[in-house]
């Protein structure tokens, strides 16, 4: 009986140790190329509402009935879904250092130079394939802009955006202003917002936090020539007379002119605002389209970003990444569904399906985003604006000199001094790109 | 003969413990190790592979104008939230005691913000902090506040925080201080009734000192919570406006994740563990000899 207890506990542990170990057999050849085909990892994330994940495994079922063949082996695709741009950035990067690196990844366009050396560059691979030279062609130049950097093109876009102007039809016409002119340029945003802002209702909200950067950097680039960084990503330019200029400009719009609220405002109320008319105006990024048009009961319009200067927005959102660590035909093979997702038609069903903007110029042609942007115009002026469109900040270290601008902006915002709180965040970013210069 | 039986007794609880010290020490003893190793080394996304720089982590932690201010924070944060939440769980034990009608009701609505998921608190108080149409500023319109926007201000911000935090803890404190209170044997009571005590005499002499080592508990999860839940701040200020909400794990989350500052991250970790042992060791060892347990 004294004897129980022990043959017990050695019981509980040797049936731990067996369950411990049996995990570890049997694996490696489900995730890799077997035989006759490729079976390719995709690495995907999600940033906008709506069941895109069914979306995304639609399309790799189809993909996989193509039969689509690289050296004579079949080529299927698996997609893993892996959270938000945060959160699959953080993935990717433990995988590569793992030494198990996904053979593609849709990550945001700006991470290129935090991944820049776990990638490879693409130019070869379209160089040999004409098909991916007229699709390359055929992208809307504005959503090249941060595929490129020193002469190569890194990666390949497919879920992008950019910012545009909100605006609520129904109040424009209770002002009385007319509905279908928005605001062109700063000095008509102040004038139309003092005109707006009454009853407890404000004339236009800009976020400051999540993405609010982004909003800012529009600013920046409509108040002058130049941009926030330089093409190769080892220079910021944060504390010049535009960009000063631009940070006034925002916080005059509620310390000046009244016609914003007070504060750090919210990047996911902001929208809300907005659906609830308690804002007539807002800049948010076109993936907001979506859900502005199933929530909001008035008629609503978009437009192009107010300019100053000049008319400007930066762009947003993810590119396909191939990954270095993998044999050859594997590339070619990811290359092959990129192609395929590709598609003027395909891309098109995916701008319908999520809002985002399709970037291929020929999908504008097809029937299907033809009928839809008849029947929803607002969806064209998103595509409309990529005119103007400017490269979307992206540096070294990408990540901290995002926050140091994000901090910037919302200490000024809070009443520290413009010049000072720019001068400083230029001062902490220059330090931290000193090791790539 | 009795030597030997003790040492079988000892092996025998030894190997029970033994399950459990092997998860224990896989994730717990070996990742803090680790942590403590790797905060030696600059490991960020300049480097290829770690490189040893000494205390170098925790110099430029100090100099670190965001780490000061996320301490700072931590430390108010702790201070707002651990002796109100755990006093409003007491009190609210006693409210709900009594066998009165709705008691129960009561009961259900002081626990309701514990079972809710963090994230989902935290997005229904974005919006209840929301000025114009959130919950709070119109009661504060009602005061003739005025439109506050409480999040968005650096001022006001981690006080909201704290609010928050506090609604949502409180009542799971309760839950404790019930049960406890429940526990209290009725013939002290009565035989302290029938020698004349007043209430406030029977709460100060007997349920208080009764209560004490629910306190201590108490006291530990709300110090532990005050340094290990972000939810909040992810979801609703990302420790803005300019770092006036960011707290340490926070920072911790952020150098990991966002900058892939790995020896950072584990130089700030090191930080807040040294912070948790020595907090924790002053309220098991330093109060330990004055708690009744009965």
């Amino acid at each position: 009986m004294k004897k129980t207890p022990i043959v017990l506990a050695l019981l509980l542990l040797f049936s731990m140790l067996l369950s411990a170990c049996g995990g570890t057999d049997n694996k490696g050849d489900s995730s890799n190329s077997s035989g006759d085909t490729i079976n390719l990892t995709w690495y995907y994330p999600v940033n906008v509402g709506g069941e895109v994940t069914k979306v995304i495994d639609g399309y790799a079922e189809a993909f996989n009935k193509e039969g689509i063949e690289v050296n004579g082996k079949k080529v299927t695709v698996e997609p893993v879904y892996s959270g938000n741009y945060d959160e699959s950035m953080t993935k990717v990067q433990t995988a590569v250092k793992n030494g198990k690196a996904p053979d593609m990844a849709v990550l945001l366009s700006v991470d290129l130079f935090q991944i820049k050396d776990s990638i490879i560059a693409l130019d070869d691979m379209i160089n040999n394939d004409s098909e991916a030279q007229e699709m390359m062609e055929d992208f809307f130049p504005g959503f090249m802009l941060n595929s490129q950097a020193e002469g190569k093109t890194w990666s390949i876009p497919f879920q992008r955006s950019t910012v545009l102007l909100y605006y609520n039809k129904d109040m424009f016409e209770e002002a009385g202003l007319d509905p279908e002119k928005a605001p062109t340029n700063w000095d008509e945003v102040i004038e139309y917002g003092k005109q707006l802002t009454k009853d407890g209702k404000w004339g236009i909200e800009l976020p400051a936090t999540i993405s609010g950067y982004w909003i800012y950097q529009a600013l920046a680039l409509q108040n002058g020539d130049g941009n926030l960084m330089s093409d190769d990503g080892k220079d910021v330019y944060f504390n010049t007379e535009e960009a000063k200029g631009a940070l006034q400009y925002w916080i005059d719009l509620s310390k000046k002119h009244k016609i914003m609220p007070d504060g750090v405002l919210d990047w996911n109320t902001v929208p809300t605002d907005f659906i609830e008319g308690k804002t007539a105006m807002m800049l948010s990024t076109t993936g907001n389209l979506t859900n502005v048009k199933n929530n909001a009961n008035f008629e609503f319009g978009v437009a192009f970003l107010p300019g100053k200067e000049r008319l400007a927005t930066p762009t947003g959102g993810g590119n396909f990444y191939i990954f270095k660590d993998i044999p050859e035909e594997r590339q070619l093979a990811a290359m092959e569904f990129i192609k395929w997702i590709a598609q003027p038609e395909r891309a098109a069903e995916w701008s319908i399906d999520t809002g985002y903007i399709a970037t291929r110029q020929s999908s504008y042609e097809t029937p299907e985003l033809k009928e839809y942007t008849e029947s929803f115009p607002q969806a064209l002026t998103a595509m409309e604006q990529l005119e103007h469109a400017h490269k979307e900040i992206s540096v070294y270290e990408q990540g901290k000199i995002i926050k140091i601008l994000q901090d910037a902006i919302q200490a000024a915002i809070n009443g520290d001094d413009v010049s000072e709180a720019l001068d400083k965040a230029q001062e902490q970013a220059e330090e931290l790109l000193k090791p790539y210069q | 003969m009795r030597i030997s039986e003790r040492m079988k007794e000892n092996v025998t609880s030894w190997l029970f413990l033994l399950p459990s010290l092997i998860f224990l020490i896989m994730f717990t003893l070996y990742p803090m190790i680790k942590t403590a190793y790797l905060s030696f080394f600059q490991s960020d996304l300049s480097t290829d592979k770690p490189i040893f720089i000494g205390l170098k982590n925790f110099k430029m932690m100090m100099e670190d104008e965001v780490f000061r201010k996320a301490f700072i924070n931590n430390i108010w944060f702790a201070i707002g939230t651990i002796p109100t939440s755990v006093a409003l769980g007491m009190v609210l034990a006693i409210l709900v005691n009594r066998k009165i009608k709705g008691s129960a009701l009561a009961r259900t609505f002081f626990f309701y913000p514990v079972v809710i998921p963090m994230v989902s608190a935290a997005f229904i108080w974005l919006f209840f902090y929301t000025p114009e149409y959130g919950m709070i500023n119109k009661l504060l319109t009602l005061f003739g506040a005025g439109e506050l926007n409480l999040l968005g201000n650096s001022s006001t911000v981690l006080i909201a925080i704290i609010v928050m935090v506090i609604w949502k803890e409180a009542g799971f404190f309760m839950i404790f201080y019930l049960a406890a209170l429940q526990n209290i044997p009725k013939d002290l009571i009565e035989a302290s009734h029938i020698d004349g005590a007043s209430k406030w005499i029977q709460f100060r002499k007997i349920v208080f000192p009764l209560l004490m080592p629910t306190t201590i508990f108490s006291f530990v999860i709300a110090t532990t919570n005050a340094f290990k839940t972000i939810d909040q701040l992810v979801v609703m200020t990302q420790g803005g406006p300019n770092n006036a909400s960011n707290l340490l794990l926070y920072y911790i989350y952020e150098s990991t994740f966002r900058f892939m500052d790995y020896g950072k991250a584990a130089a700030a970790t090191i930080v807040v563990l040294v912070i948790m042992v020595v907090i924790a060791a002053i309220q098991f060892f330093g109060t330990d000899r004055k708690i009744h347990y009965s």
